[in-house]
């Protein structure tokens, strides 16, 4: 186990509201983190400042072996140098059809002109039918996105995100509005995918990280207030105050 | 669960069908107006109004590449037409340097010593350039001589501008409303930069005799046309067929998801701003190819001709044609281009109500202008969306 991705004393602030406050957090590959917290922790703002998509008042965003900073990597960049994402609202192309949308998310090269003379491959559909059966929508690939389901959409985007086949999955309440047999599905997709691979959930649902069974980092005004096994953060006297107790 | 066949991969033509309709239609459409024009023989329909559907032709391939900037990969650009007016611009100064040139050596040469090159050229400047009160060749025109050179000129430089504009634009994220007030701005400079008299292409006064061809001059009007009407008919034809094909695939596929989503398109690792840059100049080339057909058959350009009510038209267009769908642009381009030209210039009769006489040349605007409402409000995907509920029966 090798450190992936290290935040060290990150800081950022919204109209004078410090959403993550001197906040370092450090995750290792393979490996599945939860990371919990009342809302306004700054859980999504951190998934927003590794993605690129916010940039930090200060601290240091470093990746992979080479050491990397993030910091001054444009979305796309970052998302081609290994880290996939899943929103909270799943955001899945709705005009296009299940297909399109997880051909666009296949791993393969980005630029305009290699697209432009892309040509599809029986191994590329081989992988994109693969996908669709691990998400329960081999059926759909022709429906377009928009038709779906709630729980469906979700899926899909968790479908993107492994056709992206990235080394860090950041995933933003995945079970949201799923019933319990899919959550059920949705908790093995991710721990398979962490045997190879760094995923970080964030999740409100205990039971959901009950089952996940892994390392859990309690988020609090911006910075971690206790990190460890499930057990050990839910019996931290200033968790139950702040997050547990409420 | 068992997997489905894998599809063989489709040719282009056999997944569009709607392009090859397209292209049976056009060309149907050219056989026609041939048959029926006065160069050929039949002579139903006149000399201007072979040059009037030439011209359209040109405009519904200006509108086919709108569609995809706007339709397809969501940049609603309002300056399309500036490149179109380049594209003009550079195919009119060869042909009028050219017949200017012609016409200086043939008055010349009656004279008792043969004129020198530099007579030549100073008697050409005089001739193009006295209405502006110049008697200078301004260095713009250094490669006027040269057909293949303007032709050069028709892509390169619309190219660049489009190139240079888009990287300005799209590098710093400028997007929506705040990048179509950019895009009239850069074509109502541009208009006011040609406006000057001392810009080297006179002024307002345009460049004219476009539709006289150096070297063609015993061919009449009549056979002229066709050719244009032709290589416009040609080009439409090619145009659709590159940006169908453009738009069908993988790269249509990421375009679409820019329009409806780009931050998330980021997400999934693909660099927005380089595929907008390539839509951007792209279309802009195409559209300037189309501009270089449209004004030798109009015989004259203007700085008029790329202010900026002229992109707003061709925005326009499209809605009303239905924007997504390449046969939306070509019909809205063709029927709202016709429909002006058949109101303003006299086809529909002024209606006397007896105290207020409706003149159509004033009130076709307005009339254009609650289509354009009708059509927003009651068909949202405008008149290509009508053949779509006639095709694809739910």
């Amino acid at each position: 186990m090798t450190t992936l991705l290290e935040v060290s004393g990150v800081s950022v602030t919204f109209d004078g509201f410090r959403a993550i406050n001197n906040l370092s957090i450090q995750v290792a590959e393979p490996e599945l983190r939860a990371v919990i917290g009342p809302n306004g922790a700054g859980k999504t703002t951190f998934m927003d400042i590794v993605t690129g998509k916010t940039r930090p008042d200060e601290g240091r965003v470093i990746w992979g072996e080479k050491n990397v900073s993030l910091l001054g990597m444009t979305e796309s960049q970052i998302a081609r140098a290994g880290i996939g994402r899943k929103f909270q609202k799943p955001t899945v192309f709705e005009a296009q059809t299940v297909r399109e949308n997880l051909a666009m998310a296949l791993k393969n090269k980005r630029g305009p002109f290699d697209v432009l003379f892309y040509r599809r491959s029986s191994r590329g559909a081989a992988r994109i039918a693969e996908l669709a059966e691990e998400i329960g929508l081999l059926n759909d690939l022709p429906r377009r996105a928009g038709e779906l389901s709630h729980g469906q959409k979700q899926w899909l985007e968790i479908g993107m995100l492994l056709a992206q086949d990235p080394r860090l999955l950041l995933v933003d309440e995945p079970a949201a509005g799923m019933t319990p047999a899919e959550r059920e599905h949705t908790t093995d997709i991710l721990k398979r995918a962490a045997e190879t691979r760094a995923v970080v959930v964030i999740e409100h649902d205990m039971e959901f990280i009950r089952r996940l069974g892994c390392k859990v980092t309690v988020l609090h005004e911006g910075s971690v207030l206790a990190e460890g096994s499930l057990d050990h953060v839910t019996q931290n006297q200033q968790v139950i105050d702040v997050y547990l107790g409420r | 669960m068992s997997k489905p066949e894998i599809a063989p991969r489709k040719r282009f033509l056999a997944e569009n069908p709607s392009v090859l309709w397209f292209l049976g239609c056009l060309a149907l459409f050219t056989l026609g107006v041939t048959v029926l024009s006065e160069g050929f023989g039949l002579a139903i329909l006149s000399t201007s109004m072979v040059k009037i559907l030439g011209m359209t032709l040109c405009l519904c391939l200006i509108a086919v590449a709108m569609d995809v900037v706007w339709g397809y990969c969501g940049i609603l650009s309002l300056g399309h037409f500036a490149f179109f007016g380049l594209g003009g611009y550079a195919v009119g100064m060869w042909l009028m340097y050219a017949r200017t040139e012609g016409i200086v050596i043939s008055s010349l040469s009656g004279a008792p010593i043969p004129p020198t090159q530099g007579e030549i050229e100073n008697a050409i400047a005089t001739q193009i350039f006295g209405v502006v009160g110049s008697n200078e060749l301004p260095w713009l025109w250094g490669f006027a001589h040269s057909l293949t050179l303007q032709l050069m000129m028709v892509v390169l430089v619309p190219g660049l501008l489009a190139l240079v504009f888009g990287w300005l634009a799209f590098r710093s994220r400028v997007t929506g409303v705040y990048l179509s007030i950019l895009t009239q701005a850069m074509t109502l400079a541009l208009s006011l930069y040609l406006f000057q008299n001392d810009t080297g292409l006179r002024g307002n006064n345009g460049l004219s005799g476009l539709q006289n061809i150096p070297g063609l001059d015993h061919l009449p009007q009549s056979t002229l046309s066709l050719w244009f009407f032709w290589a416009s008919a040609l080009a439409l034809g090619l145009g659709y067929l590159l940006f169908a094909w453009l738009v069908s695939g993988k790269f249509g596929s990421v375009i679409r998801a820019i329009r409806d989503n780009e931050a998330r398109v980021r997400f999934l690792g693909y660099d927005v701003e380089s595929y907008k840059l390539v839509i951007f100049t792209l279309t802009a080339v195409v559209s300037a190819i189309a501009g270089a057909l449209y004004y030798p058959q109009a015989g004259i350009i203007n700085p008029a001709e790329i202010a900026p009510i002229a992109s707003i038209y061709l925005a326009v267009w499209v809605a009303i044609g239905g924007r997504g769908r390449l046969y939306g642009a070509v019909i809205g381009a063709a029927v709202v281009s016709l429909a002006s030209s058949w109101f303003t210039g006299g086809g529909a009769l002024n209606i006397n109500l007896g105290i207020y006489t409706i003149n159509w040349t004033d009130w076709w605007l307005v009339l254009l202008g609650l289509g354009f409402v009708a059509v927003t409000l009651f068909f949202p995907r405008g008149i290509g969306g009508l053949f779509d509920m006639i095709v694809r029966k739910p």
